[in-house]
């Protein structure tokens, strides 16, 4: 099936629907929100808009150092959505290739790739994380989307080396074999075009993923670093002022958990307009 | 006659859970000429369709080629080449011809695309000369409207048409030999006849060999120059067409025959062989035929080697002895 079908199928469905919506708006909210919202360095006035309520000029009110919270969170969206989109991809990319080349080749380098997977897959991502940047004292925003990237293939890996073992019996591959294709080509022209739609799958459920872990990093202190915005940081900010001044710390949190949705929302109804088995 | 083929003693091994090895294809010997067609028949489970994987050495694993078997190519010794020389030869000295074509094409990819990927893994030419040359291809196997067929996607085209464009992808590199593995098994009748022609027509055209691999004996009678008969991993009988249409010999090939109905002659009930292939784990010692075979005595339980029957003729069978040369 094609891909563009499938995303066709998934808008058809209410929930695709909201999710795509959801992104979209996400998407056109990064990149043109922060030309039309005032400077999120700015601060207002440090005693008289100190975390000042939600108002007709600041909607989402100001935090304790009176910078604009509706300004900090739509620039939090470019940091996170940047973030997401980039470490999926390569997530998604390294994932595909051991996938591939451990499901094509098997024997020994199937072997012995995946039970490294198995390894990786036994230590939780966030204390891998935590482990390596804990280290040095400041992590620049590309070298954490990298790290990200880099933990997030195991799963993705696993899942495409199952898709390849039962397209590999397909008699198109046998055939593509017979006509003296070499193993490069079956590989990454036959197997990798039939293993898209999955990846699609497991990249939008894992856009959700990294959102979350970089505002879970974020909210450590260990992830994007002040003062670029970010949602997770901007949680971990707001922590002594939660009760007296909500605002700082809800809005954030709200677009965490609506940006996760959306993108699980939109996984899920890829994955069924995926599947043969439904509809 | 030049030789482009010529398989000596070929044997296939699995290995069992417990240790030992067991040969679905068990001394397979025989050879084709430039411009000739040899039948491979047989029922499932023989050993066919796995000793023509085994002419590109695509014996899945765990499977593996014995040593001592013989697979020449003119004058290549296959079973001496690896990797990149291997690769050469799959498609560009022999193409091949698989029995489902709804599955055997790649569904993302165009026809266009696959024919010219065909042609490009072995020929040095630009991307716009491999699609003139996978138009020219579908025109010769006789696809209406061939440059309109180029973009056209696997599940846009029917069956006999896709098989047509798998015959094409054989032959676009110009290989000497096309080994056609039950081409029309799961096509009409109709498009049968026509499948079948094209390949006949491509074999006088371009002077190729054809090894048709097949169940049915209905389609080897008009195609085929020789006919070998497989059971159980050997070739049990082989012969000109012509010869063993007339004298069937081996019991295993009377039996063939018997269950074939006919159209002509008085209404009768057709004679099955009575029991079943036996799996290739539990070959019977001697003539692997004996157990089902109406005529088996003693010596049946010594296994009988090729014995001739009469001219271009030879069978597995004790029963050869006395009637041959």
């Amino acid at each position: 099936m094609a891909e563009d079908g499938a995303l066709r199928a998934a808008w058809r469905t209410p929930r695709g629907r909201a999710g795509l919506g959801f992104l979209t708006f996400l998407c056109l909210l990064a990149l043109l929100g922060p030309r039309l919202l005032p400077d999120p360095f700015r601060q207002f006035g440090i005693v008289e808009l100190q975390s000042a309520r939600p108002s007709a000029e600041h909607p989402f009110g100001t935090d304790q150092l009176s910078r604009d919270v509706l300004s900090r969170v739509v620039t939090g969206a470019r940091v996170s959505l940047a973030v997401a989109a980039i470490a999926v991809a390569l997530s998604a990319t390294l994932g595909a290739a051991v996938g591939l080349v451990a499901g094509y080749l098997g024997g020994a380098v199937d072997a012995v790739l995946m039970r490294l997977v198995d390894g990786a897959l036994a230590v939780p991502r966030l204390f891998l994380l935590m482990l390596v940047l804990a280290v040095p004292t400041r992590v620049p925003l590309l070298a954490l989307i990298l790290l990200i990237g880099a933990t997030g293939w195991f799963g993705t890996s696993r899942m495409i080396r199952a898709e390849v073992l039962r397209l590999r019996e397909e008699t198109y591959v046998r055939a593509a074999e017979a006509l003296g294709a070499s193993r490069r080509r079956i590989i990454f022209r036959h197997l990798l075009v039939n293993t898209t739609g999955p990846l699609l799958v497991a990249a939008t459920l894992g856009v959700g993923d990294v959102i979350l872990l970089e505002a879970g990093l974020s909210f450590l202190g260990l992830g994007v670093q002040p003062p670029t915005p970010s949602w997770g940081g901007m949680i971990f900010d707001a922590r002594p002022v939660l009760e007296s001044a909500p605002w700082v710390g809800i809005f954030p949190g709200v677009m965490i958990t609506l940006t996760v949705l959306a993108t699980n929302l939109v996984g899920d109804a890829l994955r069924d307009a995926l599947d043969p088995r439904g509809a | 006659m030049t030789r482009v083929l010529d398989v000596r003693d070929l044997r296939i091994s699995f290995p069992t859970s417990d240790g030992s090895r067991f040969h679905p294809v068990d001394g397979v010997s025989f050879t084709l000429d430039r411009g000739e067609t040899l039948a491979l028949v047989g029922e499932s489970g023989c050993g066919k369709s796995l000793t023509s994987l085994a002419l590109l050495r695509l014996v899945p694993p765990p499977g593996r080629i014995d040593p001592g078997s013989g697979i020449r190519l003119g004058e290549t010794d296959v079973l001496a080449l690896e990797g990149e020389p291997l690769r050469q030869i799959r498609g560009r000295r022999l193409g091949m011809i698989f029995q489902d074509p709804m599955t055997s094409l790649n569904p993302v990819f165009t026809a266009g695309d696959q024919i010219a990927e065909a042609v490009r893994a072995h020929l040095r030419v630009s991307k716009a000369e491999a699609r003139e040359r996978a138009r020219a291809l579908l025109q010769e196997v006789g696809i209406p409207d061939p440059a309109a067929r180029l973009d056209a996607y696997p599940h846009q085209l029917s069956g006999g048409m896709r098989q047509r464009i798998m015959i094409a992808i054989a032959l676009a590199a110009e290989p000497e030999i096309l080994v056609a593995d039950e081409p029309t098994t799961a096509l009409d009748v109709t498009v049968q006849a026509q499948i079948l022609e094209v390949l006949d027509e491509l074999r006088r055209r371009r002077g190729m060999a054809v090894l048709l691999i097949t169940h049915d004996l209905g389609i080897v009678a008009g195609r085929a120059d020789r006919v070998a008969v497989m059971y159980a991993g050997q070739i049990v009988e082989e012969a000109t067409t012509a010869e063993l249409f007339a004298r069937p010999s081996h019991p295993y090939t009377l039996g063939l025959f018997a269950s074939v109905p006919r159209i002509t002659g008085p209404v009768q009930r057709l004679t099955p062989i009575r029991g079943t292939v036996p799996p290739p784990t539990a070959w019977p010692d001697g003539c692997r035929f004996r157990p089902r075979c109406p005529q088996a005595f003693a010596k049946c339980e010594q296994p009988p080697g090729p014995l001739p029957v009469g001219p271009d003729h030879r069978m597995r069978c004790w029963l050869a002895e006395g009637k041959g040369a």
